[in-house]
Formats: C-alpha cells, sequence, structure tokens
C-alpha cells in the first residue's frame, strides 16, 4: 500500500519539477545571485563595500521621491479601484439582459495598446489638450495636468480606467457565486439593503476580495509603462516612480543601484504578502467558526 | 386599495431608480470606451488631417488639439499604407504573434501540470514555496529584468526573443491562479477516481482539465493581454528593429509617423478585442471563488 502511494507521487512530482526548474533558473537564482551586485562598489571590477549602496539609496533624493510617491500612488488607487471595481460588479449585474455589453465596455482597456492609450490621455491631459478646451467653456486657465501637482491624480484615473474591468469581473464572478436563497431569506425577514451588504455580500466577497487586492497590487506596478511612454525617462516630479528609478539605473548599467533598490522593494512586497496572508486567515477563521 | 397604491408608487419608483442607473451606465460606458472609439474614428481620417489635429507644435495659448470624433473626410488610406505600402507593418505584427503564441501556449503547458501537483501533492516546505511563486508574481518588471538578463548573458541570448519567451513560460501568474482555480474544486472529485484506480495522469487529464479549462481560457487571456502590449522587455532585448513586434512601433508613434498610427493601433488590438469578445465568460467564471490559503 505504502509502496505505491510513494510511486503514486512520482508523476506529480515531475509535473511540479518542470515549473520549478523554470523558476529557479529565470527568476529565483539570478535574483539571489544578483544580491552581490549589491554589496559591490561597482559591478565591473567590484569591491565588497558592504551596506554602502543601501546607505546610499536612502540618501538618494530620486530614491527616496521614487519611493514617496509608489506608496502614495498605491495607497490611494489600490483601494480605490477595489472599491470601484465592486460598485461596477453590482451594478453591470443588475442590468441582467445587457450586463455582458456593459461588461465587455469595462474590459475594453486591457485590449488597447499601451501605446494607443498614452497617446489618447496624453492630448486629454496635455496642455494644449482636450480636458483644458473643457475647461476654457468656464474660462479655467490652461495648464499641463500631468507636469502640474495633479499628476498623481491623472496617474490614478489611468489606473483605474484600465484596471476596473479585470477586477469587475473578478467580483461579478465572486457575487454569482452567493446563494440566490440567502438574500431572499433575507428578504423574508424584513432584512434592509445595508444589512444585506454587511451580512451576506461583504462576508461571502471576503475570499475574493483578497484576489482582487493581490492582482491590483500586480497591476499597480504596469501603469508606469503608459506614464512612461506619456513622460519618457525624467517625468515631472510627482509621476516620478520607484520604477523610473529602476529604468534608469538598469538603462545607465548602474546595476549595484538597481539592485540595492529590488532588494528593498522586494523586502516591502514581502512584508505587504504576509500581513494580507494573515488578515486572510483571521478573516476567513471568523468566517467559519 | 392604500397598499395597492403604495405597491404601485414603490414599483414606479423603482422601474425610475432603475432608468437613472441605465443612462449613468450609459455614460459612463461611452467614456470609458472614447479611447477606442477616438482611435477607431481616427483611423478612416487621412494622414494630413491627423498631422494637422494633433501637432502641437504651432499652437498658441488657448489652442487646442482637435480631437474629432468624425473625419472630415473619410478614407481608408490609413489602412492602404499600413497594409500595402510597405511590409514592414505586417511583418512587425507577425513578430508579435511569434513572441507570444510560445508564451500562451508554454504558459500553460507548465502552469497547468504545476497547480495539479500543488493541489495533490502534500510535503513540508509546500506553502513556503508556493509563498515563493506569489512573491516572484508580485514584482514589477523592472525588479525582474535583472534576474532575466543574468540568464540571458548565461545563456548568449541577450540579442533574441528567446530572452523574453522563455521567462515569460515560467511566470509563476498561471500556477498561482489554476492552483487558486483547482482549490475551489471539490476533493471528492479526485479521491471518488482514485478510488476506481485512476493515476493521477488520467485524474490530471480527465477529471481535472475538464473541470478547470475556463480557468486555463482565463489564464490563456491574461497572458495574452499582457505580453501583446509588451514594450519595456522588446526594447531591451531585441537590437534589431526588424524583429521587434508591433507594440514597440506603436509605442514610438508620437514622434514619427502620425498619419498611420490610428490605423496601426486598430490593426492591432483586433485580434484581443476579439478574444475578448468571445472569451469574457471565461475571465468571468474562470476565476476562483477560493481564498489565497487551502
Amino acid at each position: 500500500m505504502i509502496k505505491k502511494r510513494k510511486r503514486n507521487r512520482i508523476l506529480p512530482c515531475m509535473m511540479l519539477l518542470i515549473s520549478l526548474a523554470g523558476f529557479c533558473f529565470f527568476y529565483l537564482i539570478p535574483f539571489l545571485l544578483s544580491f552581490s551586485y549589491s554589496v559591490m562598489d561597482n559591478p565591473v571590477s567590484g569591491k565588497f563595500c558592504g551596506m554602502l549602496n543601501y546607505k546610499a539609496l536612502f540618501q538618494n533624493v530620486y530614491f527616496l521621491r521614487g519611493i514617496k510617491n509608489t506608496a502614495w500612488f498605491m495607497a490611494v488607487s489600490i483601494p480605490l479601484n477595489v472599491v470601484l471595481s465592486l460598485c461596477a460588479a453590482i451594478v453591470v449585474r443588475k442590468m441582467k439582459a445587457h450586463s455582458n455589453y456593459f461588461s465587455l465596455v469595462f474590459l475594453i482597456p486591457l485590449a488597447i495598446p499601451s501605446a494607443t492609450s498614452a497617446f489618447f490621455w496624453e492630448n486629454f491631459f496635455g496642455l494644449h489638450g482636450t480636458l483644458n478646451r473643457f475647461l476654457w467653456i468656464f474660462r479655467v486657465e490652461d495648464i499641463d495636468w500631468l507636469e502640474s501637482s495633479y499628476g498623481m491624480a491623472v496617474m490614478v484615473i489611468i489606473f483605474i480606467w484600465k484596471n476596473v474591468g479585470y477586477n469587475m469581473a473578478l467580483f461579478i464572478s465572486g457575487l454569482g457565486s452567493i446563494p440566490e436563497e440567502y438574500y431572499e431569506c433575507a428578504d423574508v425577514e424584513g432584512a434592509g439593503r445595508l444589512w444585506k451588504f454587511r451580512n451576506i455580500t461583504y462576508v461571502y466577497l471576503t475570499p475574493i476580495t483578497f484576489l482582487v487586492l493581490i492582482m491590483t497590487f500586480v497591476n499597480s506596478f504596469k501603469v508606469f509603462k503608459e506614464i512612461y511612454i506619456m513622460t519618457g525617462e525624467y517625468p515631472p516630479d510627482s509621476l516620478y516612480v520607484l520604477q523610473h528609478y529602476m529604468n534608469n539605473m538598469f538603462l545607465s548599467l548602474n546595476y549595484s543601484k538597481l539592485v540595492s533598490a529590488t532588494y528593498i522593494l522586494t523586502i516591502v512586497i514581502v512584508l505587504f504578502v504576509v500581513c494580507i496572508f494573515r488578515a486572510e486567515r483571521k478573516l476567513s477563521e471568523d468566517l467559519h467558526y | 386599495m392604500g397598499v395597492r397604491q403604495k405597491g404601485n408608487k414603490m414599483k414606479k419608483v423603482r422601474a425610475m431608480k432603475r432608468k437613472v442607473l441605465y443612462v449613468l451606465l450609459i455614460v459612463m460606458a461611452v467614456v470609458y470606451m472614447m479611447p477606442l472609439i477616438i482611435t477607431f474614428t481616427n483611423s478612416f481620417m487621412g494622414s494630413s488631417e491627423v498631422e494637422n489635429n494633433y501637432s502641437t507644435g504651432s499652437l498658441g495659448a488657448d489652442e487646442y488639439v482637435d480631437m474629432d470624433v468624425v473625419p472630415k473626410k473619410a478614407t481608408l488610406s490609413q489602412y492602404a499604407s499600413l497594409l500595402f505600402d510597405s511590409p514592414v507593418y505586417l511583418h512587425m505584427f507577425w513578430n508579435s504573434v511569434k513572441l507570444v503564441a510560445p508564451i500562451v501556449l508554454g504558459q500553460i503547458l507548465v502552469s497547468a501540470p504545476a497547480a495539479y501537483a500543488f493541489t495533490v501533492l502534500r510535503f513540508r516546505g509546500k506553502e513556503g514555496l508556493f509563498f515563493l511563486y506569489i512573491i516572484v508574481m508580485l514584482l514589477p518588471l523592472q525588479v525582474t529584468l535583472m534576474p532575466n538578463y543574468i540568464v540571458a548573458d548565461w545563456m548568449g541570448i541577450t540579442d533574441s526573443c528567446l530572452a523574453i519567451i522563455l521567462p515569460g513560460i515560467f511566470n509563476p501568474l498561471g500556477v498561482f491562479l489554476l492552483r487558486q482555480f483547482m482549490k475551489s474544486m471539490p476533493d471528492a472529485y479526485i479521491e471518488a477516481a482514485m478510488v476506481d484506480g485512476a493515476g493521477h495522469g488520467r485524474i490530471f487529464l480527465w477529471v481535472v482539465l475538464p473541470m478547470v479549462k475556463h480557468g486555463i481560457a482565463a489564464v490563456a487571456m491574461l497572458t495574452l493581454l499582457d505580453y501583446w502590449n509588451l514594450v519595456d522587455q522588446a526594447v531591451i532585448f531585441i537590437q534589431d528593429s526588424e524583429a521587434q513586434p508591433l507594440s514597440v512601433f506603436l509605442a514610438k508613434i508620437n514622434s514619427g509617423e502620425l498619419g498611420i498610427a490610428f490605423a496601426g493601433s486598430c490593426f492591432y488590438a483586433l485580434p484581443v478585442l476579439l478574444v475578448l469578445l468571445y472569451g469574457q465568460e471565461y475571465l468571468k467564471n474562470g476565476i476562483a471563488i477560493t481564498g489565497l490559503k487551502g
């Protein structure tokens, strides 16, 4: 019996090993090996210099600006995106017969080439852009929205525009999995709308909300592509995110700084994921008991 | 009678509310589609009209870009020059296909079995290993670019689309999403098949795969959408401009041939739009409804 179970494991182990081998070879091992760059003074004829690169980073204006803007951007855009996509999912589901058309509309930004949407937004928010043309009616002074202190807001808008659709799709599937009877029972008991949302919808959506959070986090780094196409390597201060810093370090072959920055970011991400997992474990325990 | 009247009134209010919601949603939809609408209609403008509308160089204060919805004179000239005047664009389109197809296919072939293994195997450190997958999945492109470059250097493929394809195939996203999906599948199915004497190979192929086919479609779509629009990796790993995917060319339109930019965008977006149109059901159903933890 035991022998049989052992033999049974061979195939799944092989299945895992293929993926694991690629994962280690293309991501994990080079990532760990690259650590050596971060403790050398230069990548070519490097001498060990300890934590000097890390120390220098925390005094680097650009790195600090990147960290600050990235943190702000995520703190605003991730929760906003989650809330808006939940609203969109609830409303779109109400449109029973037409819900497919509406959800397609929200998914369309995913299919538009980044360059195309960047071009559109640039001409919309630019100094001679359509937004200013519209505001001119109210005699509002022309400004370049990307260059102004509203730059961050523009970035959030573009991010939301692009990513509400996919999260909405996730929420629609989550809402669809809640048995209709729960709501009917609540109706019979005369429960109010808010009560139903808090005690049924919110509770049963908790697991998928975590998935949405993780996916939003992944996608929040990708808004860089549009910003980069619009404003290039040296954007206005308010748009300078961590990815700009890393990208510029990569292009200027400054691997020591690049790798130090990536290690710092990775630590932050690990902490974030640990928090998410803790929170989920706690909430799902509350759900079951 | 009073109750009935009240009921009617409520029905009316509800219908009214519904209409308002409908209108609001339609307005939102139009706003949402604006970039697509503009791109589509402007692709029928002649190239001189496009240059006229969008060149900002000569604009003074209180003069604006003309983001017109309707072309002054509709013409197919953009499409004609895109498709017939020079083979470059079609060639670049084909480059995109050659780059993305192996990634999507490989991603599925690698992640589906791995997700299955994560579901059925029990070993110490499994959750820790999966945690590593999640971390790498969350790292932004700018972080993984350096490891990718190091490996490409080892393999001597720094100037080749293989440097994009191979890491793309092993991107942990597929394993993550498919494992979430397999978790939501009742264990009883696998156990029953085992009791009947089926091995893992048969269980995977005949029990699990049919159940997660929507999830697989969803992962394929997400991978496609992501890599179809790739820009950064191609700029770094493909030096030969002839071998670039069309997405890179589109990213350069701002400085170059604005005249055919819109037709190029439509042309490039069409395949993914079709995939979305026919596959949005998979995106909605092919998603785990369970949480992160097993």
